[in-house]
């Protein structure tokens, strides 16, 4: 078993070189401004030194963007870590500190290899309606030259990276709803699978050249989804309440008392997160010009507005506003605001905010425990709920002021949401919406059941009561005494 | 030689330590314990789970004293650690067999 095991990882890592390899044939950085041949004073001697000006602008117009992308797509990593890796791992049992970070930095480095090799061409090579081809398969094609369909200012490269950082943090919000009971080998097949299964279709149909759901390049049922409400937040969401249905309540839920370990480390992630969320939300600009600016307000108002509203409605209906409530607040407006931010003007952030603040707090307060499900850092009630208000929200405060997506063939500025006199846009936001519950329901249970089948899915319960960190991962996340 | 294990409300342990340092209790050993005795707990709340936390922090102070030393020890703990309320906390007097100091073997009360 062990040499089988070794021959497929130098296999591996065989395969993976020579693609690698292939890879590096790319095209040349722009070369030096020449001097023009004709004489000064001419006027060919002008129209040269026209185009090398506008050639200079251009470049210096990339310039800005590329800079500003490539600090989005770090900031969005650092949401996934260590923003979320804190959120999460405060949040648990201090015996479940360490597996609970790991599971998302372990995403971090598997989703990355993924994508390299194929995910992003199975997300944004065109192919069909619901899934792109292998043309950019070992990231063949792309390189420094920009992709006009997606991002015409920036190296495709830089567009490929950032949308990698995406496709980490949308596996790595699920494992808040198994938190504390699922086998590592069994989250890592399971998000194999999930990054390709349900993932990459729904990143494809909403943003992928040809994509039945995008928007912005003439998609069938056009969802507006500025930076992923339905991608990340909904399959995200809607996926969480499916693994924790199936896998059950954790041992002891819901009587004992399961606090979170620490507040302090959930506090330090929510703050990273919302600092994030700018390279998330306003870096889906993908330029660094005025609809950057307009998304970077949005997101920014949306999560105060929601923070407020969520500790507004803990204060009244417990007596005190909490810390955990506060942060969870900012979070769901973050949630929220996602698909929106590029298309709203800030009162409408503010108002979008407010309702998701206070509706995921009702959510996790009441609904929940009503339902009684185990969704240990509630993500169904944070993303999932969150995400599908956000979306529907975005079909009626979306504003052709702020950003006019839809034009008619003369290049007139269309109505886009309801507020503009488009109602229909609520349907195309209801399609979305459906597609991203039904193929993260349907998906997630089919990878569910084959993972169960193939590792088992929770650990057992000796380990469970012993904590993860030691019986997943042999350690301890606080050696603090003797 | 008596034991003395006296439990109290952290805030009032400073003053405690102090009177019986005037008194001339030099040895003492301070844990950081949780318990409770009638005193209720407090009710926390998180994400819509609700806990009812009922061992509360309190300090325990452990004190080996020669007999002459015990009462004068128990009244000095009385009067700096009483505020009245419930959660006060708890003295209790055992007889010690021996102390050994171990760094020479001294025995008895000489090793206090």
């Amino acid at each position: 078993m062990h040499r089988l095991v070794t021959r497929l990882l130098l296999g591996l890592v065989l395969v993976v070189g020579l693609a690698a390899g292939r890879g590096f044939a790319q095209s040349s950085a722009p070369s030096d401004i020449p001097i023009p041949a004709s004489q000064p004073g001419s006027t060919s001697f002008t129209a040269e030194r026209l185009a090398q000006l506008e050639q200079q602008i251009a470049e210096a117009r990339s310039s800005g963007d590329n800079a500003w992308m490539l600090v989005s797509a770090a900031l969005v990593l650092m949401m996934t870590g260590p923003g979320l890796a804190l959120f999460y791992g405060g949040l648990v049992r201090k015996k479940n500190v360490l597996a609970t970070m790991m599971q998302s930095f372990t995403l971090m480095a598997l989703v990355t290899v993924l994508w390299a090799l194929f995910g992003y061409s199975l997300v944004f090579h065109e192919g069909s309606r619901f899934f792109g081809n292998l043309g950019f398969v070992f990231l063949r094609g792309v390189g420094s030259v920009p992709d006009a369909d997606y991002a015409a200012t920036i190296p495709h490269q830089t567009f490929m990276v950032y949308q990698l950082m995406f496709a980490i943090i949308t596996p790595a919000l699920i494992t808040g709803a198994f938190a504390e009971r699922m086998k590592f080998s069994a989250m890592v097949l399971f998000m194999a699978l999930w990054s390709v299964i349900v993932y990459d279709p729904m990143a494809h149909m909403v943003w992928g050249k040809g994509g039945l759901l995008n928007a912005a390049l003439g998609g069938t049922f056009p969802t507006l989804d500025f930076a992923g409400g339905t991608v990340v937040h909904v399959t995200s969401g809607v996926s969480a309440l499916v693994c924790a249905l199936y896998l059950g309540k954790r041992l002891g839920f819901p009587k004992e008392a399961m606090p979170p370990h620490s507040v302090v480390l959930s506090f330090i992630g929510a703050c990273l997160l919302w600092v994030g969320w700018f390279g998330f939300n306003a870096g889906s600009a993908l330029s660094a010009g005025s609809l950057a600016s307009s998304a970077f307000v949005a997101t920014h108002f949306g999560a105060a507005a929601a923070a407020l509203g969520w500790a507004t409605a803990e204060w009244l209906y417990r007596g005190k506003a909490s810390v955990l409530g506060a942060i969870s607040g900012a979070v769901a407006g973050l949630v929220a605001i996602t698909p929106a931010a590029g298309f709203v003007a800030p009162m409408s952030a503010l108002a979008i905010g407010l309702i998701a603040g206070v509706v995921c707090f009702l959510m996790v307060a009441k609904v929940k425990a009503f339902l009684g499900y185990d969704d240990s850092l509630d993500v169904f009630g944070v993303h999932g709920v969150g995400g599908t208000i956000g979306a529907l929200l975005t079909g009626v405060f979306a504003a052709k002021a702020v950003n006019s997506i839809f034009k008619d063939s003369h290049g007139n500025a269309l109505p886009v949401g309801l507020i503009d006199g488009n109602a229909h846009q609520l349907l195309n936001q209801l399609v979305g919406i459906g597609f991203a519950w039904v193929i993260a329901i349907v998906g997630t249970l089919l990878i569910l059941k084959f993972v169960d089948l193939a590792v088992g899915l929770r650990v057992p319960t000796e380990h469970e009561i012993q904590g993860l960190d030691l019986s997943q991962h042999g350690e301890e996340g606080y050696n603090l005494e003797v | 030689m008596k034991k003395i294990e006296a439990i109290i409300q952290p805030s009032r342990f400073d003053a405690v330590k102090d009177a019986l340092h005037d008194i001339g209790v030099e040895g003492m050993t301070v844990l950081e314990v949780r318990g409770h005795g009638r005193q209720k707990g407090h009710t926390e709340f998180y994400r819509g789970n609700e806990y009812t936390v009922d061992l509360l922090p309190k300090i325990k102070i452990e004190m080996v004293v020669p007999d002459n030393l015990a009462e004068q020890s128990i009244q000095a703990i009385l009067k700096t650690a009483k505020t009245g309320k419930i959660g006060d906390g708890k003295i209790f007097l055992t007889h010690v067999d021996d102390a050994i100091r171990i760094r020479n073997d001294e025995r008895g009360d000489a090793a206090l």
